[in-house]
């Protein structure tokens, strides 16, 4: 990577983050913020998931389980234990890498579909540990009662506007270390993984530790969602594990774009408002959803900032360049 | 967990009677929609993430039947038969059109109908439980063996599903159709090469797979109760059936869906909130000492 895209890179995330540091002065609505908290949590699970999925083409059904990992064990921290708010977060990401080395190590070893058919079953099993380890985890009642002492280097997290500010830098750091690592020469060894892998263990590079390692990085950045989630409900519940958060975060990704950066947050700020417009209109939101999922996926078949980038790049190379390909 | 009770249940005969036959049920019942998962995986080369949603409409139609005719036998014919169509069109429809891409957008594909077709449930059926009840044919007193509890429609869901089971083996090993249906699993260019039509071949396919499905919902709607979204957990427990035996082989289906349904039967003794987390448990060893499965072969 040039250090002159590692400024650009910061530079964008600057002024990203200004904007949205502005928002709450502009924007008098507290369901705005709201959503912009909820597009924090899921961007940061989403993009996690697209460097394993776009970044390394391992196609993870279960990256949820770290989304939930990083929920409990962060509302359990601050239940259970007197340490502070940052800490604990530092504790769960610690945890989540930990855990991530040992599920990442069993699942990497399989290829392709079934790959995709473990990591699911891990995240299962880890539903059903929640399940049914009732005094820890409340069972499916989830962890209630909220989450104590929710002050944040002098942020009070119990305000709205304190928790969207700290989510707001949370989301946009987070995304920018990801950026870096998907820049960096790990990062373009996962796509020659990913296009190639015999090749790539041929040129002297040990596949399965740069797998190993783009697992653990994705579930630590799927776990910091997983706590700004559990920051904004105030507690962990076992939806926050079960599968269809690994459907949601598998569709923003491909709704967004697995080929560009920036794809998964905008799939999920689509998904996010989508759920929300149509929970207004109709009960039915699941065929509304599907149809919007069949319109991507057989009408565009691509992502919509995959469709953008490559109208912008015809655009700018004009019209032949974009016959030609 | 309470092993005591699973030690004094697989110590007295009645108590193992009765759990080996449910956990029968449930496994052969589970082996009809994992062998048109795998079937369909198998030929096609494409994960139909829609089968349960195929079961949920096989049962409903199955209900419906029923009620207007108040035949049991129609109702599982029409619930197999239905879904046979449904297959088609499912199939030329919306499969054709994702063949040879990426496993995520099939998995897209088939969410969303998972998606409408649950809703539609609720719009035609609604959402509450539905239950269809034992067919009044088997209103009787249940058998007895060795002080077990067998209900005779238990012993009947077994025969009709081993005789499907036995009729699918021989169909694809015995007949022309079948080997052909073999020989494009192998290699479908090859095949098409020597004059099949293998788009006709995959809808067929697809349809025999759908309408397992179907069969298996149907089969299950009066000892299961129907609501929309079922099809999810049959789903799951196909997919680590399908996975446990390896992808596209019937045999390892079978033996696998046996062994799943058997952990069920006997994991609710034992571990009866942990039941579900026993399965994971088994596919994840399973995986482990064997990659691609019981009977796999690598997949690309």
């Amino acid at each position: 990577m040039t250090s002159g895209t590692a400024m650009r890179d910061i530079a964008v995330a600057a002024a990203a983050l200004a904007i949205l540091i502005a928002v709450p002065f502009l924007v008098h609505s507290p369901a705005f913020l709201d959503y912009i908290i909820r597009i924090a949590a899921m961007s940061l699970f989403a993009t996690s998931l697209n460097l394993l999925v776009g970044g390394t083409g391992l196609v993870s059904f279960g990256h949820g389980m770290f989304y939930g990992l990083g929920a409990y064990a962060f509302a359990l921290l601050m239940q259970r234990t007197q340490i502070s708010l940052a800490a604990a977060a530092g504790c769960s990401l610690v945890i989540s890498a930990l855990v991530g080395l040992a599920v990442g190590a069993v699942c990497i070893r399989l290829r392709a579909i079934y790959f995709a058919f473990v990591t699911l079953a891990m995240q299962m099993l880890f539903y059903s540990i929640i399940i049914t380890w009732q005094s820890l985890t409340g069972g499916d009642q989830g962890l209630q009662g909220g989450i104590p002492r929710r002050v944040l280097f002098g942020f009070d997290l119990n305000s709205q506007f304190h928790l969207y500010t700290v989510s707001a830098v949370v989301m946009v750091v987070g995304l920018l270390l990801l950026r870096h690592v998907s820049a960096s020469p790990l990062g373009a060894t996962l796509r020659m993984i990913r296009d190639n892998e015999p090749r790539t263990a041929f040129l002297g590079v040990t596949v399965w530790r740069a797998k190993l390692t783009a697992f653990v990085i994705a579930g630590v950045f799927a776990s910091l969602g997983g706590i700004l989630a559990a920051l904004f409900v105030s507690g962990a519940y076992p939806e926050l594990a079960n599968w269809p958060i690994s459907g949601q975060a598998i569709f923003a990704v491909m709704l967004g774009g697995v080929s560009t950066f920036l794809g998964p947050l905008a799939g999920a700020a689509i998904l996010l408002a989508l759920g929300d417009a149509v929970t207004r209109f109709t009960e039915y939101n699941g065929m509304v959803l599907g149809l919007v999922i069949l319109f991507v996926t057989l009408g565009l078949r691509r992502g919509v900032l995959d469709v953008l980038t490559e109208a912008l790049r015809r655009r700018r190379t004009g019209p032949a360049a974009g016959a030609a390909e | 967990m309470d092993l005591d009770a699973l030690g004094r249940c697989v110590s007295t005969a009645s108590c193992l009677v009765t759990q080996t036959t449910s956990g029968l049920i449930a496994g052969l019942l589970l082996f009809l929609v994992a062998a048109g998962l795998t079937l369909i995986f198998g030929v096609l080369k494409v994960v139909n993430f829609a089968h349960g949603t195929f079961y949920m409409l096989g049962g409903y139609i199955a209900f419906t039947t029923l009620q207007v005719t108040e035949s049991y036998t129609l109702a599982v014919l029409a619930g197999g038969a239905a879904m046979a169509v449904f297959g088609i069109f499912f199939e030329r429809a919306l499969i054709a059109r994702v063949y040879g891409q990426d496993v995520l957008m099939q998995l897209l594909v088939c969410y969303a109908v998972v998606l409408i077709f649950d809703d539609l449930v609720k719009m035609v059926w609604g959402a509450d439980f539905l239950a269809m009840g034992m067919p009044p044919a088997f209103q009787v007193p249940p058998l007895f063996i060795a002080g077990g509890i067998v209900p005779p429609f238990y012993a009947v869901l077994i025969g009709i599903a081993l005789v499907i089971a036995i009729a699918l083996a021989a169909s694809l090993s015995g007949t022309r159709a079948g080997k052909t249906v073999l020989a494009a699993a192998q290699n479908p260019t090859m095949v098409s090469a020597l004059g099949v039509n293998t788009d006709r071949l995959f809808a067929v396919v697809f349809a025999i797979g759908a309408a397992l499905a179907g069969l298996g919902g149907a089969l299950a709607a009066p000892v299961r109760s129907l609501t929309p979204g079922m099809g999810f957990s049959v789903l799951i427990d196909s997919f680590i059936v399908t996975v446990i035996g390896g992808m596209g082989s019937i045999a390892g289906a079978l033996l696998a869906s046996v062994g799943v349904g058997l952990i069920r039967g006997f994991g609710t003794i034992g571990f009866p909130t942990f039941t579900d987390g026993l399965i994971y448990v088994a596919m994840i060893i399973v995986l482990l000492l064997r990659p691609t499965g019981l009977f796999g072969r690598e997949v690309v």
